[in-house]
């Protein structure tokens, strides 16, 4: 069982008192923005085998959302940090460079 | 290729079984195919098959970097079934199913299909509902259905509890012609038949980039070498979103693991496929006679093949609750297998933003029961260059126009 950190409470949680909410950093695209755009934030996913950031809600807890980078390859948990971030906190970062010397950096790297 | 037949049993027992011989061939990559198709799963190797079959093109590769019908196409619990509310779902695994009928005959391989029919429990007030309207819009649909009260579905299962305390037995809807068949049989008798056609399959042979010149896709590097080709096919199920890197597009897929598991093997106690959603399990036998279970998928990205364990004690809880005889039963194996899930439950078929590039993908929870009807319209999308009638509604663009076909509401749960 997956078991995430919960930056607000503090407690290590199992995934049954989780639930998962998909990849996180998207940039939202509202009213206005043209279909493309529109069509990425809401369907268009980077869906990546290996590092991937990630939203979580601790529903059976504080009920609050926040954001793990984990390894879809392995299971291996980098880190868990507050949702109100656009990147990743340098310290996660860098545990995801030691454990993974190929990961490009947050963003980097993708050709799409 | 030896048929097989009553006298090859004959012939072959007579000389110890000794000239069998191999079901297909394992060639070396050529260095050019008009067309490669990436993945050798069911409906990779159903894809080349109707290739060869249905359009005359068999200068074709299938490469495979695992094991051909490693993945999904035998991790399923083999249940095939077409009774899909949407239009669009409902031509295409009627479709399947209906080439199911006589594939083994087509192929000249047992695949095993078995016409026992599949049962979906209603055991809410709302199931009751959502179960008719899908058995007006099936015959509508020229699907056979049919809403049967607790009694007859009493009768068809003679182990079900109907009178549950906490989710009732209501009825059912009931497509007899629905069933299940050999799973790894499918691929192996595509596979089989593709080889004889001359249809090179290339297995242990990775993926690791997509070539292109000019916006159109001009071949692909491999482990084996480079192979070059004028249309390519991504076929690779939870691996699409990999693919489709390479390829420079996204797609509106997240990759999850869904499970299964069989138990210890007992005497024929359930003769029917049977489907409880709302319960999330179903369940059926095989011919060695273990119970084949399946349940829901995890809901987070995951390449591992392994699933979260509690989903496995949510199934078996909600099957105990339902056939109350199987609860000293051992269950003697699990496994996961990854599911490409697309934003509406319905798979994609169709072109990608490369030229020359298809795409088969996203059948999420329920790829088996589609196997010859996917294979068979991708194999005309690529033939001609664009969607066939079954694959004109699952093209990708339905996510950027909002014409969605829209199953996972229709279902209420990954179907």
């Amino acid at each position: 069982m997956l078991s995430l950190h919960c930056p607000y409470c503090g407690v290590d949680v199992d995934e049954t008192d989780l639930t998962p909410g998909g990849e996180a950093h998207l940039v939202r695209s509202g009213s206005g923005s043209d279909d493309a755009d529109f069509e990425a934030y809401l369907f268009m996913r980077k869906n990546p085998r290996g590092v991937h950031f990630e939203r979580w809600r601790h529903s059976f807890g504080c009920g609050k959302w926040f954001h793990a980078a984990r390894a879809t390859d392995t299971l291996e948990v980098f880190g868990t940090y507050s949702a109100q971030t656009k990147e990743p906190p340098q310290d996660v970062q860098e545990r995801i460079r030691a454990r993974r010397p190929d990961w490009k950096g947050f963003g980097k790297g993708d050709r799409i | 290729m030896r048929r097989y037949s009553a006298f090859a049993i004959a012939r072959e027992a007579a000389r110890y079984h000794t000239g069998w011989g191999r079901a297909w061939r394992n060639p070396t990559p050529k260095k050019s195919y008009d067309i490669v198709i990436i993945g050798a799963g069911g409906h990779g190797l159903a894809t080349a098959y109707y290739l060869g079959k249905n359009h005359g093109l068999k200068n074709v590769a299938v490469v495979e970097k695992g094991w051909l019908g490693g993945g999904n196409t035998g991790r399923n619990t083999t249940i095939i079934r077409s009774n899909y509310l949407q239009d669009e779902s409902a031509a295409i695994y009627e479709k399947a199913r209906s080439l199911y009928e006589s594939l083994s005959q087509d192929l000249n391989y047992n695949v095993m299909f078995s016409p026992r029919g599949v049962l979906m429990l209603a055991q809410t007030e709302h199931e009751i509902r959502g179960y008719k309207r899908t058995e007006h819009a099936n015959r509508l649909q020229g699907v056979e259905t049919r809403f049967i009260g607790p009694k007859e579905v009493k009768r068809l299962v003679p182990i079900i509890e109907i009178s549950g305390p906490r989710y009732p037995v209501l009825g059912a809807l009931w497509q007899p012609r629905g069933g299940t068949a050999r799973h790894d049989a499918v691929a192996w008798g595509y596979a089989r038949a593709c080889s004889d056609m001359g249809i090179d399959i290339i297995q242990q042979c990775e993926v690791t980039a997509i070539r292109q010149k000019n916006g159109a896709v001009s071949g692909i590097e491999t482990t084996k070498g480079e192979i070059s080709c004028n249309k390519l096919g991504l076929v690779v199920a939870g691996n699409s979103g990999v693919l489709a890197e390479m390829a420079g597009f996204r797609l509106p897929i997240e990759s999850v693991a869904l499970q299964a598991l069989v138990s210890e093997p007992i005497k024929p106690a359930i003769n029917v496929v049977v489907m409880a959603n709302t319960v999330h399990g179903y369940i059926s036998q095989s011919d060695k006679g273990e119970l084949v279970i399946g349940g829901g998928a995890d809901g987070f990205n995951n390449y591992t093949q392994r699933g979260s364990f509690h989903h496995i004690e949510e199934t078996v809880r909600a099957l105990i609750e339902t056939f109350p005889i199987i609860s000293r039963l051992k269950m003697l194996r699990q496994w996961g297998g990854i599911v490409d899930m697309t934003g509406d439950r319905s798979p994609i078929i169709g072109r990608t933003p490369l030229e020359n590039c298809f795409i088969d993908c996203g059948w999420g929870t329920g790829g088996f029961k589609a196997i010859p009807g996917s294979g068979w319209s991708m194999a005309a999308t690529m033939a001609r260059g664009e969607p066939d009638e079954f694959a004109a509604a699952f093209g990708m663009e339905r996510f950027i126009e909002g014409r969605f076909i829209d199953e996972s509401v229709a279902a209420g749960v990954a179907h």
